[in-house]
């Protein structure tokens, strides 16, 4: 089982609840629990180890081309020092994996990947996509996810929390921007303006060897952040709906049917998967990812059937009950057309249980997105 | 981790508090602790006919469902209420927050269960 550089640093901490995640050894929570993290973020900071994921490097002629090509998303639109989130697809447009892509310069990208995905991702982006092959001098693509931790700081007072501790000013990096060569306690890092919880927040790249100093500096600063784990992560993004990949995403699952469409651009010149997502936009999708919230009461799981007239219409890909509303939620991916807004289904936890289809996400922040 | 002199124990975590003919069933907290944050209690059948060892309910989790097994066999005469508001009950008082209440059949199963002092082996950390 894999270890972060940060794994010293909280497995004696009181009360730290140990999990695996795609072969990774990982916070689950903290003493405080997985709710009380949860609120933390939303009404605090949290603070979450996230060094897990995979850091891949796109340097040279050819890296802006080579990746507007590989993802759904239109790279060639971004300035640097954005960052822009994407589906990647497979020709048959199920999804590879879904990802960040920072633009460092003009042909220097890095791409923030899913650590299950990574090795699979690396394989693909560099050597296995017909793209590679046909061009004479591609670019390089290197995987520096060993040498980097990547920590989250997150929630509506990250920003004050941590002004003091870095030298750029945060009230000018908007969402979905960073900044490159900043540091943080100090220390040497990439602070960008994103990540995976529905509130606003950073995500601190910093060498492998600094994660420590970093993770300890911001846990000891004034206005304490508190330490997350994987659970609230977990409850965090469901009610932001905000896909997990080998949940809401996989090979078999397509990025419209994840309800990722804004994040598909169709009127690319050509990207992997665009044939067979243009037809599956022209012809509609066989199955759409649905909200629902429990009419009984009672905890839907993935892999739970959903019903509807006593007929199976798919099957829930996330569920939990939700920190910020005490309702129980989920995410479903059904058949097209089987169930609308305000419609009833049925949940196979045992025993059956009532649920209804609702509109997501959903939590919102006060103030929305940027 | 506290383990109540009073209370007969299972392997599966539960704890067994006799009261003449009847039986308190809960989760200990060595359980609760384990388990996290607890967010619901499926409510058991009252009226129904359980044997040892059969799965009575589940408790869920925020992160998963577990399983709760009739420590000793009879009728569920009572599930407690509380816990469908407040399942947290049983993290914070889990010796407290009973999960059902058994009419025993077989009284003589209680000697089978473990002793206070046998759990707390069972659950100490392996040197």
């Amino acid at each position: 089982m894999r270890r972060t550089p940060l794994y010293e640093a909280y497995r004696d901490s009181p009360g730290v609840r140990m999990t695996e995640f795609g072969g990774w050894q990982m916070p689950l929570c903290f003493e405080s629990g997985i709710i009380a993290e949860h609120l933390a973020v939303r009404e605090g900071a949290g603070l979450f180890d996230v060094s897990h994921m995979g850091e891949l490097w796109f340097e040279g002629a050819g890296s802006l081309e080579l990746l507007d090509w590989l993802v759904t998303n239109d790279v060639r639109g971004m300035e640097v020092c954005q960052a822009l989130y994407s589906p990647m697809c497979a020709e048959d447009g199920g999804t590879i994996d879904d990802l960040v892509v920072y633009r460092l310069d003009r042909e220097k990208f890095l791409v923030v990947v899913n650590a299950a995905r990574t090795a699979i991702d690396f394989a693909w982006m560099s050597r296995e996509n017909p793209w590679i092959g046909s061009s004479g001098s591609p670019p390089r693509v290197s995987d520096r996810s060993e040498a980097i931790a990547l920590l989250a700081l997150q929630g509506p007072s990250a920003a004050g929390l941590l002004q003091p501790l870095v030298d750029v000013n945060l009230a000018a990096l908007g969402r979905f921007r960073f900044a490159a060569g900043a540091t943080v306690v100090g220390k040497r890092a990439l602070v960008s303006r994103t990540g995976y919880t529905g509130e606003d927040g950073f995500e601190l790249f910093v060498d492998r060897a600094d994660a420590r100093a970093v993770w300890e500096g911001l846990l000891r600063s004034e206005a304490g952040a508190t330490p997350c784990g994987l659970g609230a992560r977990d409850t965090l993004r469901i009610e932001a709906r905000l896909p997990l990949y080998g949940q809401e995403l996989s090979e078999e699952i397509s990025p419209l049917e994840a309800g990722l469409k804004a994040f598909v651009k169709l009127d690319k010149p050509d990207f992997c998967g665009k044939q067979a997502l243009a037809r599956e936009r022209e012809r509609g999708s066989r199955r759409a990812l649905r909200g629902f919230q429990m009419v009984d009461r009672g905890v839907a799981r993935h892999g739970h059937r959903v019903s509807r007239a006593g007929r199976v219409i798919g099957e829930v890909t996330s569920g939990t009950k939700s920190p910020s509303l005490g309702a129980f939620i989920g995410l479903a991916l059904l058949e097209a057309g089987s169930a609308g807004i305000g419609d009833e289904v049925t949940v196979s936890t045992a025993p059956e249980k009532r649920a209804r289809i609702v509109p997501t996400p959903f939590y919102r922040r006060i103030g929305g997105e940027r | 981790m506290s383990v109540p002199a009073e209370l007969r124990y299972t392997k599966d975590h539960e704890w067994v508090r006799p009261d003449g003919p009847r039986a308190l069933v809960g989760i200990t907290d060595y359980a609760q602790s384990a388990l996290g944050d607890i967010v619901f209690v499926e409510p058991p059948k009252v009226g129904a006919d359980v044997s040892r060892g059969l799965e009575v309910t589940t408790v869920e989790s925020v992160k998963a469902a577990s399983p709760i097994y009739a420590p000793v066999s009879g009728k569920i005469v009572e599930a407690n209420g509380a816990l469908d508001a407040t399942p947290e009950l049983i993290n914070q008082r889990p010796y407290e927050a009973f999960i059902f209440v058994v009419e025993m059949s077989e009284p003589k199963e209680l000697d089978e269960l473990l002793s206070p002092e046998r759990y707390e082996q069972l659950i100490a950390p392996r040197q």
